[in-house]
């Protein structure tokens, strides 16, 4: 068994039946403008001009830069976009990603996951209030632009530091001649208590909230909606990477029975680890669901992150789901 | 004049996509990437999203006189309507992909053209403007795949069955469950919720998103080639099941019934999509595949008693087995 060959080896090999789904993109910065004086949008586009994949509202993607991965809102409209677009503040306490971002060239080439919806619109809410704080603006936005043209009502709580609003023109015009939307602007944070105690009074049955803006914003605003006794169920907020699993901890795993070890990087799979060394998984779903790929443990405490195996099966840590579980230690023993 | 289509009788069983994996059957969240083509014993399945074969146009022209006959197979709750949009611009993108030979979306704005050359059709509609184009997005898309199809909303932490176009209904019926949740809809069926098959297919389907298409296959059995065996039209097809053990026909009518269902999160209003392929292969077409002769004949003598109530095969399948068996 080789080490090198699972850490290194990166392209689909024949045993991998779901090589041909890819999940992400190369796209080259067609434009870049300062939007604030911290706030830059950029623009993306196919180096050959198709259009890009379709998004729902408030999908977001990754974009990999100088060594960072970093979640960006889609401001724009996401029905058979020419271009994705995104709204970066500059974070200098960060780290780093808002920077590289900041830093990117027009006509640079860059790699970026396909967009992820994790904060859509409820297709059925009879309204929508969408409240945003600062940059918490961009998925907003694209919340926005479906609403006005698909005709939904939608009501928006918008509050910044003045200088400092990105986007505001647009969205003031947008709301401006749809009338199914409404705009309400705050300056200062005593002004914007008193606009969300008030328009949380005053929302139809049936209305949905979104609150999207800083950590602490968004807990303000959720908890002030529960004050008036909002159902949880109509509260949503912008939680970047719960769709995704998180790349995880580098380990090594022993095969009790043909010998041999296989090292596991982060952001690579047990699956894919042990398929890359010509070790052959039954596999189908690959995202911890079907049980294809369930393998005997014999030695080591599996980080269980499937949705097969209950929670008796995973206390006893007798098998492993390979395309999503990992290992609690740097290593571990399968009985293959 | 050729009409574009494969003519090949046999192109049935080549493409047929015979669900066995295993000498036994049981329920499981078998969901596995889409695209992917899978050999099998007589051929080969599953490159595609939308499989068009030498029954397009006789399918069609039976989905139009089912909906012309009961519209209740056609729903589509008011908060579907984008989703309902979505599935038709999706399908059309992936018909022209997949056929460019026959088939062309062009868009520019709102505006969409749309050519099929295998119905000679070609017409231009607005996207969101319901009145632009025939029956409107859901049953003109209805028009154009030999699919079945279902839109999922999801909110509330579930899946709801808020929309579709179902006319070859494998015994269930689509105006009944309009409006449920996903795991309602399957509340009928048995095993899957002691084994948290359902609870766990649910919670994937949640978390699929656009991009990554799935599929899965599913099984039962039907007498002739009658695609359209719903609850509605119970009357015309039930009895045949209680009488067909005897029937000396019995290798000529009874059919494997397997659906390729893919499972589509549609990208733009974030509804998903299941689009329900359904595929009939009578025991006299599939025992010229000696393997699989002996395998359906092993899953059918094999298959627990209240699988195959629910199945509804319980009078025949012994019968069934015996002539796959020992003929």
């Amino acid at each position: 068994m080789n080490t090198q060959l699972a850490s290194t080896a990166d392209e689909p090999t024949t045993a991998d039946r779901s090589a041909a789904v890819s999940t992400h993109l190369e796209l080259v910065v067609a434009d870049a403008t300062y939007l604030t004086q911290d706030i830059r949008e950029i623009v993306l586009r196919d180096p050959c001009r198709q259009n890009l994949p379709s998004y729902a509202p408030g999908s977001h993607l990754v974009i990999e830069c100088e060594g960072h991965a970093n979640p960006y809102s889609l401001t724009g409209s996401g029905d058979s976009p020419a271009e994705y677009r995104i709204s970066v503040l500059h974070c200098p306490d960060g780290r780093g990603g808002s920077s590289a971002v900041h830093r990117l060239g027009l006509g640079e080439r860059v790699r970026v996951s396909l967009p992820r919806s994790a904060f859509p619109p409820v297709a059925s809410a009879r309204h929508h209030l969408l409240i945003a704080g600062g940059i918490g603006i961009t998925p907003t936005l694209s919340h926005l632009r479906a609403a006005a043209s698909w005709g939904k009502s939608a009501e928006l709580l918008y509050t910044y530091r003045p200088q400092q609003a990105a986007h505001l023109d647009e969205i003031r015009d947008l709301c401006k001649r749809t009338p199914s939307l409404s705009l309400r602007e705050f300056a200062g944070r005593n002004s914007f208590r008193d606009g969300l105690v008030e328009a949380l009074g005053r929302q139809p049955l049936g209305t949905h909230l979104y609150a999207c803006g800083p950590q602490n914003f968004m807990e303000s605003v959720i908890a002030e909606a529960r004050k008036a006794c909002w159902p949880e169920s109509r509260l949503h907020i912008e939680a970047f990477g719960t769709a995704n699993l998180d790349p995880g901890k580098p380990f090594t795993v022993h095969l009790a029975r043909t010998g041999g070890s296989v090292h596991i990087p982060s952001g690579t799979s047990l699956l894919e680890a042990l398929q890359k060394s010509g070790v052959s998984v039954p596999n189908l779903c690959r995202q911890g669901v079907c049980g294809e790929c369930r393998i005997p443990v014999k030695k080591g405490r599996p980080q269980h992150r499937d949705l097969y195996l209950n929670e008796q099966e995973k206390a006893s840590n007798a098998t492993i789901m390979c395309c999503v579980s990992r290992s609690h230690e740097p290593e571990l023993e399968l009985d293959i | 004049m050729s009409t574009g289509l494969p003519t090949a009788f046999d192109h049935r069983l080549a493409r047929f996509p015979f669900p066995f994996p295993r000498e036994k059957y049981r329920y499981s969240a078998n969901v596995e990437p889409a695209q992917t083509l899978v050999g099998t014993a007589a051929g080969e399945w599953g490159d595609r999203l939308i499989e068009i074969d030498a029954d397009y146009l006789h399918e069609l022209s039976a989905r139009r006189s089912i909906l012309a006959a009961d519209p209740s197979r056609i729903a589509l709750l008011d908060h579907m309507r984008p989703a309902a949009w979505d599935a038709l611009l999706t399908v059309l993108e992936a018909l022209s992909t997949e056929y460019p030979e026959h088939m062309a979306l062009s868009r520019s704005g709102t505006t969409c053209r749309w050519v099929n050359t295998l119905l000679n059709e070609d017409l231009e509609f607005a996207v969101g403007d319901d009145s632009s184009i025939p029956g409107g997005p859901l049953r003109f898309l209805s028009s154009q795949v030999q699919e079945d199809i279902v839109l999922l909303d999801q909110r509330e932490d579930a899946l709801w069955l808020d929309g579709g176009v179902v006319t070859f209904a494998a015994d269930w019926s689509m105006g009944f469950d309009v409006g449920m949740r996903f795991l309602e809809v399957h509340g009928p069926v048995p095993r899957i919720h002691e084994e948290q098959i359902i609870t766990r297919a649910q919670q994937f389907l949640m978390r699929l998103q656009a991009g990554q298409n799935y599929r899965r296959t599913n099984w039962t059995m039907t007498i002739d080639r009658r695609l359209d065996t719903s609850t509605e039209t119970y009357p015309a097809w039930g009895h045949d099941r209680t009488r067909i053990a005897e029937d000396p026909a019995l290798h000529e009518r009874l059919h494997l019934r397997v659906e390729v269902q893919h499972l589509v999160r549609l990208p733009r209003s974030g509804a998903l999509m299941f689009l329900v392929r359904t595929y009939l292969a009578s025991l006299e077409e599939l025992a010229t595949i000696p393997a699989w002769r002996q395998r359906l004949g092993n899953v059918l003598a094999e298959l627990p008693q209240d699988m195959a109530d629910y199945k509804g095969i319980s009078k025949y399948r012994e019968a069934a087995a015996r002539w796959l068996l020992e003929a």
